[in-house]
């Protein structure tokens, strides 16, 4: 979702051109009064990533409701902001975190009208506000994931410590058959090591991306692979002995390998990457009440739980919990505990980060 | 014409032989390998478990996936339409006459070739925009997006890659035919009904081939002026892709596979038929 990235700069910039010279009809920011359970707007027109939400709720919501709920499937997040900008009338999108910021900053999202969510309680304290919206005003986070490390026990040993030592320290990778495999994402493994070292992922003093640069370079000798497809395989298969990669792709594969008690997934003590998708409401809206009660719908344990249990994400709904598979509740406890980060924007710095891995790797 | 049927005796012959072989394999071991893990049972692309129809089975009762392939069908097949008479009409003006604005219209074909895919999109994105809001202010009449701007952005592509297959074959044409067509008092009409059509038939199948599979494999443009409901096969595809490759995705690309490669079929047959009814002329008139 972040390869995109650049390109996407450039297609932002030129469609808010547009929308400078085009629509000042939309009046942003304005407050929505809903009431629970109120529908405005019997067509939902819900804009979603591919196979995130489960085709049962949408029959549910339908029924209960008696709404029809069009859905369609973006690639990126750049996509789905353009036509937003454009004004094409999308009633409830689902935007990763750092694009939540750059639409509140350009208008494109109404405020929520929090007495018209009633289950607004079941969200974990913790997912209510976010670096990217710091009153949670604009965003009810839908599902969450981890980067961190996948570790295969029998190359690794049942003792180890958690942390980025297992990518970064060539004292120990030298000892893993197979050696490590790292993300091929600039911010991600650029992060990691800026984590290592002890600095915050965000970070954008220039030397410590410098150091960062050095640490990957000394490590490279026992790193296989920058990879950002296939790592889990490649864990499972036992081609090499530790992976860093995304909580969801992990999950999978390590459920379906032969022996999945021999994999962990861990959060690396120094720190690691959270990224939280969420449901906001565009201002270009028809049913804003309608999107409003959706998004209750998905508040509900039972709903939420259902959710999960269909895509493997983690969910922010607290009160989801009981109703959720142990497995996947297993899997995600460690984030709680663990010291985690939202990748934020850095604006121009950004380019930075991916010379500095391109660096690194040669 | 005389080395054509020799087998090669020389070890650098032999050499260059097997190397056609080698670049074959190279070229169609991946897509085999696609195809045999299209049908293994494992939510993982790589591992292979055992052989199963799981896969297809999700394909066929996923609504959405559904949906997606009717969408990109729907698209595919207007835009493949209109795009083959627009860009046959846009080949033979500029082989077949002289105009003022000529050359400026010579180059304008071939830009969106040229053009980066984003940029493309980013353009019809705000044509669109700016289009419907004009209409919408001056009419009071707002159209929205879906199905027809991704039709009419997939034509706007598409025209430029028909013209130039097109035109590479009205190249080859010996213009005497056209000629003695007149000469045997051929209205212009008739000279292309029975002759130019016929003889540029296989170019104007491969453009609209070539124009379909382009449609068919668009993503960059139609996610950005695709509208509610109307999410096409790549797009959905390349939405799935972000959390890693899932063997649904090898499921759909050897559906896709076999899809082309029968319109592949389709398109050889045509020609073959099309070309054994040109040869007596005589009859026609």
């Amino acid at each position: 979702m972040k390869r995109i990235r650049e390109f996407a700069v450039l297609a932002a910039a030129l469609a808010l051109v547009v929308a400078a010279c085009g629509d000042d009809s939309d009046g942003d920011g304005e407050t929505l009064a809903c009431d629970v359970g109120q529908i405005d707007g019997t067509t939902l027109n819900f804009y979603n990533w591919s196979e995130y939400m489960d085709p049962d709720l949408i029959a549910a919501f339908e029924a209960e409701f008696s709404v029809d709920v069009v859905e369609s499937f973006y690639e990126s997040n750049e996509a789905m902001l353009a036509q937003l900008q454009s004004g094409v009338a999308y009633d409830l999108v689902v935007p990763s975190d750092y694009m939540i910021k750059i639409m509140i900053d350009e208008g494109l999202l109404h405020a929520l009208d929090k007495d018209a969510l009633a289950n607004y309680g079941n969200l974990a304290e913790d997912f209510r506000t976010q670096p990217y919206d710091p009153n949670g005003d604009y965003s009810v986070a839908y599902q969450y994931g981890t980067t961190g490390l996948g570790v295969n026990l029998e190359a690794v040993g049942e003792y180890f410590v958690e942390s980025w030592a297992l990518v970064f320290d060539p004292e120990i990778t030298q000892h893993f058959a197979g050696g490590v495999s790292v993300l091929n994402d600039p911010r991600e493994t650029m992060g990691a090591a800026l984590e290592y070292l002890g600095y915050s992922l965000n970070d954008t003093t220039l030397e410590h991306l410098e150091e960062a640069t050095q640490l990957i370079k000394d490590a490279k000798a026992y790193i296989t692979t920058f990879d950002s497809d296939q790592y889990d395989e490649n864990l499972v298969n036992g081609e090499v002995a530790v992976a860093h990669g995304y909580s969801g792709n992990m999950i999978v594969a390590m459920s379906e390998a032969d022996d999945p008690d021999n994999f962990v997934y861990v959060l690396p003590e120094e720190g690691a990457t959270l990224w939280i998708d969420n449901m906001a409401i565009p201002t270009v809206s028809n049913a804003p009440c309608t999107a409003h009660t959706f998004i209750d719908f998905l508040l509900d344990a039972e709903n939420g739980a259902a959710l999960t249990n269909w895509n493997y994400y983690g969910s922010p709904n607290e009160a989801a919990t009981p109703f959720i598979e142990q497995e996947v509740v297993d899997f995600y406890a460690g984030t709680a505990t663990a010291n985690l980060e939202v990748i934020t924007d850095t604006g121009d710095y950004e380019i930075n980060f991916t010379d500095k891995l391109a660096e690194a790797k040669s | 014409m005389s080395a054509q049927g020799l087998r090669p005796n020389s070890p650098s012959e032999r050499l260059l032989a097997t190397n056609a072989w080698i670049v074959y394999a190279f070229f169609y071991a991946p897509i085999l390998v696609l195809i045999v893990f299209s049908f293994n049972d494992n939510n993982n692309v790589g591992i292979w478990t055992e052989p199963s129809l799981r896969w297809y089975r999700d394909v066929l009762s996923n609504d959405a996936v559904l949906n997606a392939i009717k969408i990109s069908v729907i698209v595919a097949v207007i835009s493949t339409l209109v795009s083959t008479v627009l860009g046959t009409m846009a080949a033979l003006s500029l082989e077949r006459f002289r105009y003022r604005g000529q050359r400026a219209f010579d180059g304008l074909v071939y830009l969106p070739i040229i053009i980066p895919d984003v940029t493309m999109a980013v353009m019809l994105l705000l044509f669109f925009a700016q289009g419907f809001h004009f209409l919408d202010s001056a009419l009071g009449f707002r159209p929205s997006f879906g199905v027809a701007t991704i039709s009419l952005s997939h034509i706007a592509f598409n025209i430029s890659f028909v013209a130039v297959v097109v035109r590479a074959r009205l190249g080859m044409m010996d213009p005497r035919l056209e000629e003695a067509a007149a000469d045997l008092y051929a209205s212009r009409w008739q000279t292309f009904r029975r002759v130019t059509l016929p003889l540029i038939l296989p170019g104007v199948l491969g453009g609209a081939l070539l124009a379909l599979t382009l449609s068919l494999d668009d993503v960059v443009v139609t996610s950005f002026v695709a509208g509610p409901g109307a999410t096409t096969l790549p797009v959905y595809v390349f939405g799935l892709v972000r959390r890693g490759v899932t063997p649904l995705i090898n499921a759909i690309s050897t559906l896709m596979l076999v899809a082309s490669m029968v319109l592949v079929a389709l398109s050889l047959g045509l020609q073959r038929t099309s070309r054994t009814r040109v040869t007596p002329v005589g009859d026609d008139q």
